[in-house]
């Protein structure tokens, strides 16, 4: 039970881009369309977990005052994996993610994940934690990437809903990704007082 | 020539923050006042400067001699985080005033993804080293811009009606929204 609370809080009650406002960036960045926006979820969750694991078995011998040096080197490690494997799977996601697939590296929920839960909790809460959080912000981006790309160009996961040309192109562009955004923030924010 | 267009490029047709994304949680997290805003565009102007002309020469004259450019994110990262540190300690002890004005805010920059983001765009674009501190520079221009225009918005938005579900960040971000399609109107200019 006390797992479930831990794996849940990702999605709603502590979710990283509705809640904490954290990652904004890829955030806003990728998510022109729902593939898009899953696929960058994905990997954030993938360096999240395996993150998490390697600071919490390792956690006993980073000395105090190294610590964010270190941990932010277990990141970019797993980063620099996520790309080269990105690279050669699905080269057209990588292509599309482009600069912000390094930028993982400094996505503060990762560095966050790690400071505040990983560096003090068992190595299994903690890869359950890596686990809530990453699949709670790719639910979030895969989210704003279907509105996005629905009032965008009319289309969802690349099915086409209705007609292109009465969709809203602003939406996949740069302004559409704030303004999506700060109405979604405000449509949960209501669900969570109501 | 050449380094107007990157300036112009830099600053208004790809804004690092309204049309890249680059640098988002500094410029929704400190713009609620127009003081800090500045602060913080100090900061992350110095800090990006300094951070491009190393890592332009570490990855020519470290990582592409060797054949091991797949180490660009760790030792990219890994040199603006000792970076900000020596910034800091170095600004503490030769302009305490300097390092007072901006002192909280070069803890914030090492997650700054503007500065990882521009080290990697400069390699990605092939700059040369001119070229880089140029559009270095130019970019936190940019992102002072941007910032300053609002943090100017966000302090008259406190005396707007507002209504109740959009206060704080929803309102902040529609605000942000509109701005970036003030800023799609320089969209081929270069």
């Amino acid at each position: 039970m006390n797992q479930w609370k831990n794996f849940s809080k990702g999605f709603f009650k502590e979710n990283a881009v509705f809640t904490l406002l954290l990652g904004m960036c890829p955030t806003l960045g990728v998510t022109s369309s729902a593939i898009n926006g899953l696929g960058m979820g994905l990997a954030t969750t993938f360096v999240l977990v395996m993150a998490n694991l390697v600071i919490s078995l390792i956690k006993d011998f980073i000395p105090e005052k190294v610590r964010i040096p270190a941990f932010i080197v277990v990141i970019a490690t797993f980063v620099t994996i996520v790309e080269m494997l990105m690279q050669a799977y699905t080269p057209a996601l990588y292509e599309s993610l482009g600069l912000f697939i390094p930028l993982i590296v400094v996505n503060c929920i990762v560095l966050g994940r790690a400071e505040a839960f990983a560096s003090k909790n068992s190595v299994g809460a903690s890869i359950v934690d890596g686990l809530g959080m990453g699949l709670g912000f790719a639910m979030a981006l895969t989210m704003l990437g279907s509105v996005r790309e629905l009032l965008g160009s009319g289309k969802l996961f690349n099915v086409s809903i209705y007609p292109e040309d009465y969709g809203m192109l602003v939406f996949v562009l740069a302004p559409g990704a704030f303004i999506a955004l700060g109405y979604m923030i405000a449509i949960i924010d209501k669900m969570k007082k109501a | 020539m050449e380094y107007v267009i990157i300036i112009v490029s830099a600053i208004f047709v790809n804004n690092v923050v309204l049309s890249q994304f680059l640098g988002i949680c500094p410029f929704l997290g400190v713009s609620k006042k127009l003081s800090t805003g500045i602060g913080m565009t100090g900061a992350v102007t110095f800090v990006m400067i300094v951070a491009t002309l190393v890592t332009w020469l570490v990855q020519k004259l470290i990582l592409e001699p060797f054949n091991v450019t797949f180490l660009q994110t760790i030792s990219f990262i890994l040199i603006i985080a000792a970076l900000v540190q020596l910034v800091e300690i170095v600004l503490k002890k030769v302009s305490p005033p300097l390092y007072q004005a901006l002192g909280v805010f070069l803890p914030l920059i090492t997650t700054n993804c503007a500065i990882l983001g521009v080290a990697i765009l400069t390699i990605q674009k092939d700059f040369n080293l001119i070229e880089s501190v140029v559009f270095a520079a130019a970019t936190a221009v940019g992102f002072g811009l941007a910032l300053v225009l609002f943090a100017g918005i966000r302090e008259q938005l406190d005396l707007a009606d507002v209504p109740k579900g959009m206060k704080g960040t929803p309102i902040a971000l529609v605000v942000a929204g509109l701005l970036a399609l003030a800023f799609m109107g320089f969209a081929n200019l270069v």
